[in-house]
């Protein structure tokens, strides 16, 4: 029976991987998906043959609680908001993998008075560190992204030097937890102080950064999941959890590179409030010309190549739906339009590329910053809905500048570049954008979704 | 567990982790969204653990009920993660 549930295991596996595989491919992603889901399927069920026959009712009750609950967010959550139902669902994995961690080792030591062995005590402090951090990490995250804590970076004094002290204790925590099995009290301080510290690991990480922060804890739930395999001595578990903690990690690298910052760096967080003093170097403020919408429709009646380049503010705004209608619009008049898409734009990584799919606008259109970027200097019109930080050509001129040498959209190469924006107010990063004081570019204010939707509606008359 | 066993789970650590960086490293960004979302859905693994440790049959075991704990949070992330990275990929489209 046991080498039957083995194979079942192995199968699985096999699954997670050509999965994930096929799910690096825009043509084979959904297959790739459903394939895991098999996987997933096949593990599962593999494990609730071999339980008692009378706790299965208990675990079906689970189950169906739990898959109601995930279905109801998954069906009812809007396309802008995915970034933190994926940080929520994390979340979920992290705090499961601390609970079955702890479950395990409670089971053991206290129920039936065993002593574990010194790997199995370790893996679990393991899977209670990260699970917990996972946990609170993701819900910190979760909150900032939808708005119910500050997206700012939170930072105080002496930071940096209480997570110390808290590591520093959940290592000697840990210690003397191995040395005492019978008192389960060290693995209860353990899982408090990971908790601590998923929160105040996260606090001080601003909301662009999020890209970078929701990757990590992807990674880590992995990484949680993987060391609960080792409590368990369990192969899929540890298997399924070094693919998502690699895969993590590897993301979480992409991300800092498209934002020329180590991960140390954004992890100690802060970025955008300590940088005040270098900007106010040149003194001047930027004036900026602006556009109305009639003006703009003509400008855009007038173009025969376009640019847009979305960014998180045109998911706040909602106005992926409106910027359908106006590429369509474009595209009647046999304008060119494509899309430019730079991998931080918006809340998680692809997030831009997630809302414009659910807006009907085929794939092919949406270009990376690398493949689009020298194409600028012969474009004849950029349109910039929500985007400030990755298109400020200070990234490239001003040494100064807290973002310099991040690799940035060069849109201020086009003829002629309309940016539509709330207000004046300033990126993440906290600072002044160079390319609105440039002279081919005009500012069109107002809220992006209603300026592009009257757009639309002037262009239709032209 | 033995130290043998114990070296056996790290070469399929090691394994699977360098299969986890070669699969990710060419992914087109397009897709890092659904990716991550999918991923996620597979670290929900750990309800094979959340389900081992539902399998006490004493209800005023603490380790039963942070099973059950365990067991519904794990559901979630696994259905809620492939539902919707599945609502995801049904969006991409090329015309």
């Amino acid at each position: 029976m046991s080498i039957l549930i083995q194979i079942a295991y192995l199968i699985a596996s096999i699954l997670f991987i050509i999965g994930i595989k096929m799910l690096g491919r825009t043509n084979t992603a959904r297959k790739g998906n459903f394939l895991s889901s098999i996987g997933m399927f096949i593990a599962i069920f593999a494990t609730v043959i071999q339980v008692e026959a009378v706790t299965l009712i208990d675990i079906l009750i689970c189950v169906i609680i739990g898959s109601a609950i995930g279905l109801i967010i998954a069906y009812k959550v809007q396309m802008t908001k995915v970034p933190e139902m994926v940080a929520l669902f994390n979340g979920f994995g992290g705090l499961a993998s601390l609970a079955v961690a702890l479950a395990d080792f409670w089971l053991n030591t206290q129920e039936k008075g065993l002593i574990v062995d010194q790997i199995t005590g370790i893996s679990v402090a393991i899977s209670i560190l990260i699970g917990g951090v996972t946990f609170t990490g993701s819900m910190i995250a979760y909150m900032k992204l939808n708005g119910k804590v500050s997206g700012k970076a939170i930072t105080f004094t002496g930071q940096h030097l209480i997570n110390l002290i808290l590591l520093i204790a959940s290592i000697v925590v840990t210690i003397f937890a191995l040395n005492d099995f019978s008192n389960p009290m060290f693995m209860i301080v353990l899982a408090i102080l990971s908790l601590v510290i998923g929160v105040l690991v996260v606090i001080p990480i601003g909301g662009a950064d999020m890209p970078v922060v929701i990757s990590l804890l992807n990674s880590y739930s992995g990484m949680a999941a993987c060391a609960t395999g080792f409590v368990l001595n369990n192969n899929v578990l540890i298997v399924a959890g070094a693919l998502v903690g690699a895969s993590g990690i590897i993301l979480t690298q992409i991300m800092c590179k498209a934002m020329n910052r180590s991960l140390v760096n954004v992890l100690l967080g802060g970025f955008g409030q300590t940088t005040g003093g270098a900007n106010q170097v040149d003194g001047s403020e930027i004036t900026v010309k602006e556009v109305g919408v009639e003006e703009a429709a003509q400008i855009f009646d007038s173009v025969s190549s376009l640019i847009i380049v979305p960014g998180y503010g045109m998911a706040v705004a909602q106005a992926q739906h409106a910027i359908r209608e106006l590429s369509e619009l474009c595209e009647k008049r046999n304008i060119n339009v494509r899309f430019a898409i730079h991998p931080v734009a918006g809340r998680m990584p692809g997030h831009m590329n997630v809302l414009l799919a659910e807006a009907n606008i085929s794939y092919d259109k949406l270009i990376e910053m690398d493949e689009i970027n020298d194409d600028f200097a012969n474009t004849d019109l950029v349109f910039v809905v929500g985007a400030n930080d990755v298109v400020n050509p200070a990234a490239k001129t001003n040494p100064d500048s807290p973002i310099f040498g991040m690799p940035v959209l060069n849109v201020e190469k086009a003829q002629t570049v309309i940016v539509t924006k709330r207000s004046m107010g300033k990126g993440y990063a906290g600072i002044e954008n160079e390319l609105f004081g440039a002279d081919n570019c005009l500012m069109l204010f107002g809220d992006a979704k209603q300026t592009i939707t009257k757009l639309v509606g002037e262009l239709k008359e032209l | 567990m033995t130290a043998e066993s114990f070296i056996i789970l790290l070469y399929i650590l090691v394994l699977a982790s360098y299969v986890g960086f070669e699969l990710i490293n060419k992914v087109p960004p397009t897709l890092h969204t659904p990716l991550m979302s999918g991923s996620n859905a597979i670290s929900g693994i750990t309800i094979v653990g959340a389900i081992i440790a539902c399998n006490v049959l004493d209800y005023g075991a603490t380790s039963k009920w942070l099973g059950m704990i365990a067991l519904i949070l794990a559901t979630v992330n696994v259905v809620g993660g492939y539902a919707l990275t599945d609502r995801m990929l049904k969006m991409f489209k090329k015309k």
